[in-house]
């Protein structure tokens, strides 16, 4: 009766914020490596995924309709109960503790700054390879889209990522993965990959507490 | 205001590469599952951000007005688009005449983060629609069918919707539209590769797009529906005609009461496939814009004939 628990071979449930934005882009990002991605728009269909990614998209829009159909509170306490969880852009607003500029409360969950439309207006979009710490096989094409500037990490936030004027492009803060850009939009699946191991180890962990 | 700053003409700034195809198609990709409200005052746009509109069309007159205001419909006086530019923090669209790629320079210049070249304004140009590859802002086209969509974007279009009859109120025409576009994508998925030559030519598109799209299974850009969504039940067909979004003109500050309706409209665009969410949104939100039937108006006043 001791013996340690197994890791099943079940792949974990990833699901992708499904209230608006570039939902399909994941759920194909998530196919390539052989997942089956679920969209979430309803409260049973959070309660049915191990790990959650939250979408680039408008972050006005998406705070707001996760108020409006009550999915805030809960999306928040499952996220602090240790679901993994990952933002992209809009997505990484909404992680963020502090957005002055956005006028919905996000779920102010990881210790840092989002500075909505930082970069300029549709015309200074832009893209960049970036190096990852963490991953391997070369910088990544990131893609910023009327993206927002993370800053100011806490204590708890490893940066992952910068821009060459310094701003934070990605970080971790344990369970939570943050990306100011759209890995979603380019064929390079490591960044999935890489979420796709935490929400698999915080899985191990959670059975081995068990 | 912020314009464009000091990037190079070849499309480097000082962060990265900007205008690529996929920077300019990825803002589209981002708007999805959203409404996008046409405003015509400041006022209209804060209703339109409270609501939860993904972007607004910033315009001197809804397309309502401009039928019956006549005359010649041209792109929004400067002004009004940067004060609007300045009021809101989601993206701003604005309207350029159909060839008129002065407009299209203009409005690049104020910093809009899209330009739409509609059939709404008066055509400047019979035979030429704007070669869009060139510019640094993205555009959105209209389009009646596959050939037309492909048409456009073989111009630079980084996203497409279709048509409707814009200023009606009245949804038949986006149907008929949206119906001829994924009519279109099946017949191509059907197809053997060798007939894909003799349709493109049919269709009047580059058989390179047309390629595309059967590896993909839709069109290489996100599609909205636009010209006659008047309540949430409009919007949520258009999504479940296969619309990647919704663009809503008059029928959101025509309506009796527009803030209401606006996020009516944005909350089953979410859940278009749930009745019981459509229900529910639909109820107190007053009368719908009264609307005229696109059937019953003279082919002078039709809109969505304008390029091809």
């Amino acid at each position: 009766m001791t013996t340690a628990p197994e890791r099943t071979a079940v792949a974990p449930r990833i699901g992708v914020l499904a209230l608006q934005g570039d939902v399909r882009e994941h759920l194909e990002a998530l196919a390539a490596l052989g997942i089956e991605g679920f969209e979430v728009r309803t409260l049973a269909e959070l309660d049915d995924v191990d790990g959650l990614i939250i979408p680039g998209g408008e972050s006005t829009t998406i705070a707001r309709l996760l108020l409006i159909f009550e999915m805030h509170e809960s999306l928040r306490a499952r996220i602090e109960a240790g679901m993994p969880v990952w933002g992209t852009c809009a997505g990484a607003i909404l992680l963020a503790e502090r957005a002055p500029d956005l006028d919905r409360p996000t779920l102010a969950l990881m210790d840092m700054l989002a500075e909505r439309n930082a970069y300029g207006r549709q015309v200074d979009s832009f893209e960049v390879d970036l190096d990852i710490s963490g991953l391997d096989g070369g910088p990544l094409r990131a893609v910023f889209i009327r993206a927002p500037r993370l800053a100011e990490p806490g204590l708890g936030v490893e940066v992952l990522a910068r821009l060459e004027d310094g701003s934070i492009a990605a970080c971790r803060q344990g369970h939570m993965l943050a990306t100011a850009f759209h890995p979603e939009l380019t064929t390079d699946g490591r960044l999935h990959a890489y979420f796709l191991a935490m929400t698999e180890e915080a899985l191990a962990a959670a059975r081995a507490s068990r | 205001m912020v314009t464009t700053n000091g990037n190079m003409a070849d499309g480097s700034g000082e962060r990265g590469e900007t205008a690529t195809w996929r920077v300019k198609a990825g803002l589209a990709q981002m708007l999805k599952g959203g409404v996008i409200m046409d405003v015509v005052t400041v006022e209209h746009a804060r209703i339109a951000e409270e609501a939860g509109a993904v972007a607004v069309m910033a315009l001197e007159r809804v397309p309502s007005d401009i039928r019956a205001a006549g005359g010649v419909a041209r792109m929004s006086h400067v002004a009004l688009v940067e004060e609007i530019c300045n009021a809101v923090t989601i993206p701003v669209m604005a309207k350029a005449r159909i060839g008129h790629f002065v407009e299209a320079q203009i409005l690049e210049a104020i910093g809009v983060d899209y330009i739409d070249e509609s059939e709404v304004l008066t055509p400047a140009d019979e035979a030429h629609h704007i070669n869009k590859h060139p510019f640094r802002v993205p555009f959105v086209c209209g389009c009646r069918d596959l050939g037309e969509a492909l048409r456009r974007i073989a111009e630079g279009a980084a996203m497409i919707r279709t048509k409707g009859e814009a200023g009606t109120g009245d949804i038949v025409e986006a149907v008929r539209h949206m119906r001829a576009v994924h009519d279109g994508i099946r017949r191509i998925g059907a197809m053997r590769d060798d007939e894909l030559a003799t349709y493109a030519k049919e269709l009047g598109a580059p058989l390179e797009l047309v390629r595309e799209v059967k590896e993909q299974g839709r069109l290489p850009v996100v599609n909205f529906s636009a010209g006659g969504v008047a309540t949430p039940a409009d919007a949520a067909l258009m999504m479940q005609l296969g619309a990647d979004g919704v663009f809503v003109g008059s029928g959101i500050f025509k309506s009796e009461e527009p803030a209401k309706m606006a996020a009516a409209i944005v909350r089953a665009v979410t859940h278009y496939a749930d009745p019981t969410v459509l229900a529910e949104v639909s109820r107190g939100i007053g009368e719908p814009m009264r609307g005229r039937s696109a059937a019953s108006l003279p082919a002078e006043e039709q809109l969505a004939v304008r390029g091809n």
